[in-house]
């Protein structure tokens, strides 16, 4: 294989591999929850400050991932608590915690940025056990474990009594409820895990990247919405399963994209313009579609 | 088991939306009712009676006001949050689409309302077992949703969907079932059907059930007691006894002395 495609196919593996986590929350909360959650540019930004920080700090790298994932599960369930508890719609609360993070992640980080070049990350302790150096393949396998692990869980839990009574309420809240589920607590803990997913993508990308940045969060809920969207177009997710392949298929496409538009000149400050004109595209056909026929379509929820 | 055992009071239940506005209504005015175990209940009355209101309230929906109980089987449920009533109440409602979540599969939907009022934990939703479980309940209706587990509720005519409703809201025998004109959005046909289904699994279960309707030969045709409301009071409240032998003329000669009030039959909609 020409080196050019090789780097190319790494690229967008390594990175389909661990984006692919935004996917999968966004699919959580946008599609089963039917809660469109915005706190998602935020959460990926406290996995990386909080695993920058940790490790800078000479923490084990693989504590430090850990605590990111549960840091992102503190951000989520606050913002389904901000919903279900204090009535505040599910956009608005999104936003409210984005905005908010953003000085919380100032806060954890002390500072705008940390480099992680001379830290230790996740990636050097899997390599000196192996006694090998850090490279591209070995931080591929690292992440197709991982992503792995993750999806073998959900695709558990999400069939679980529990998962189940999860994915119902964001179908038919009331009926939930009539059959004595409070779905409150499954909203909680459906967001939660969601950005629980989102901030372990952050501490995987900081330590990839070898540094955490205040902005590198932006952007990152469209990013997902893309990837979402285009696994759907593919896949067509009718279960558990398919709904997490799309996320992976539409990940992994989305960065092969970028990426070769990247090699082909495109500047890496159009990207989140392109992005956004992938999605608004992809979110206007449908409409057009009916319009096209004649069909009525109801304006769209301004909440 | 004794005839007369009460399985649901109703105590000093009065029910006020937006107090204090112009729009104040007193939806329930003060109600007392004791339901016995295995009652079938007919409920009918004019448009914002208060019939809906009443099994919101019996559900959970909202609690009564200050002074106001609700116990059931002994256990005074009073203020519970919706979720925590659901365990002694199966609903269904006019709409089928409140009754069924219809992105997910008739499979999935019975597996939810297996179990009704159990804590829900990390084992797998359905198995072969429960599997086995849905399809023995749902061949008796012959509606063929035996063999269809696996179809989103969705794709599903609306007497299906009902049916599959009817299935959810008893199949873990809850104490009181309660229906909510839960034909009147079908055709004459299907609803029908659905009435028949309801008979057959209120009978076989010994089903407690307090069942609203807007046909009053169906309410004197159906179960063992019939209650009539009126501006959020129970004006007519007849047992299997008083009840055999009345015509739907003798009921409206009871509505209009009990209310004082003149049938319109237009206006208050309740049909011959
Ligand atoms: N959520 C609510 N908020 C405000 N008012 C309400 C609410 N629910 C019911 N009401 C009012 O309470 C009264 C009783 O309504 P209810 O729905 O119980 O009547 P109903 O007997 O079920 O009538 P119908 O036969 O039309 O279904 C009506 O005046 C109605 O407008
Ligand atoms: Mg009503």
């Amino acid at each position: 294989m020409p080196p050019i495609i090789q780097g190319i196919l790494n690229t967008s593996i390594s990175e389909g591999l661990v984006y692919a986590f935004i996917a999968i929350g966004v699919f959580l909360t946008l599609r089963v929850l039917a809660f469109p959650d915005l706190t998602v540019d935020g959460s990926f930004v406290v996995g990386g400050s909080i695993v920058a920080v940790m490790i800078a700090g000479g923490y084990n790298p693989f504590l430090a991932t850990i605590v990111a994932f549960v840091g992102g599960l503190a951000c989520g369930a606050i913002t389904g608590l901000l919903n279900t508890k204090l009535r505040i719609p599910a956009l608005l609360a999104g936003i409210l915690m984005m905005v908010g993070l953003y000085s919380v992640n100032l806060l954890i980080m002390g500072r705008p940025n940390i480099p992680l070049l001379r830290s230790v990350t996740m990636f050097d302790s899997i390599a000196s056990w192996f006694g090998m150096a850090r490279s591209t393949i070995l931080v591929i396998i690292v992440f197709a474990v991982i992503a792995f692990i993750v999806f073998m869980l959900l695709n558990w839990f999400l069939r679980t009594e529990i998962g189940l009574a999860l994915r119902a309420s964001g179908d038919n809240e009331q009926m939930v409820r009539s059959l004595g589920v409070d779905t409150d607590k499954n909203i909680l803990l459906g967001v939660a895990i969601s950005n629980g997913l989102v901030a372990l993508a952050g501490a995987l990308v900081a330590q990839n990247q070898q540094f955490s940045d205040v902005n590198m969060g932006i952007g990152m809920i469209v990013m997902g919405l893309a990837a979402v969207i285009i696994g759907e177009a593919l896949i067509h997710p009718r279960g558990v399963t398919s709904m997490l392949l799309a996320a992976f298929v539409g990940t992994f496409l989305y960065r092969l994209f970028i990426t070769i538009a990247f090699r082909l000149g495109l500047a890496p400050g159009n990207l989140k313009l392109i992005t956004a004109l992938l999605v608004i595209i992809a979110m206007a056909i449908p409409y057009i579609q009916k319009k096209l026929r004649h069909e009525w379509m109801p304006p769209a929820a301004r909440w | 088991m004794g005839e007369n055992k009460s399985l649901l009071q109703l105590e000093g239940i009065t029910k006020i939306f937006s107090r204090g506005t112009i729009d104040e209504v007193k939806a329930l005015d003060n109600i007392k009712l004791d339901v016995n175990a295995e009652d079938y209940i007919t409920i009918i009355g004019s448009n914002g009676a208060g019939k809906t209101t009443m099994l919101n309230l019996i559900a959970g929906v909202f609690p009564p006001e200050r002074g106001g109980k609700v116990i059931i089987n002994g256990n005074d449920i009073t203020g519970l949050s919706e979720y925590k009533h659901a365990a002694y109440i199966g609903r269904v409602y006019q709409d089928p689409n409140i009754g069924t979540a219809t992105k997910m599969t008739i499979e999935e939907n019975l597996a939810m309302a297996v179990l009704r009022g159990q804590t829900r934990g990390l084992r797998a939703a359905s198995n072969k077992q429960r599997r086995e479980l849905f399809r023995s309940t749902l061949a008796p209706l012959g509606l063929g949703l035996e063999d269809r587990l696996n179809a989103m509720v969705g794709t599903l005519s609306s007497g299906q969907r009902q049916a599959v409703a009817l299935v959810m809201a008893t199949i873990s025998k809850p104490a009181l079932l309660l229906l909510d004109e839960h034909i009147a959005n079908l055709d004459p046909r299907t609803a029908q059907i659905v009435l028949e289904l309801t008979e057959m699994i209120v009978r076989q279960e010994k089903m407690t059930t307090m069942m609203v309707t807007h046909n009053m030969e169906l309410a004197l045709k159906y179960g063992n007691r019939l209650i009539m409301m009126h501006e959020g009071k129970i004006v007519v409240d007849l047992n299997q006894d008083q009840r055999t032998g009345l015509t739907i003329n003798d009921l409206v000669t009871a509505f209009e002395q009990a209310s004082g009030r003149k049938f319109i039959e237009d206006k208050i909609l309740l049909r011959r």
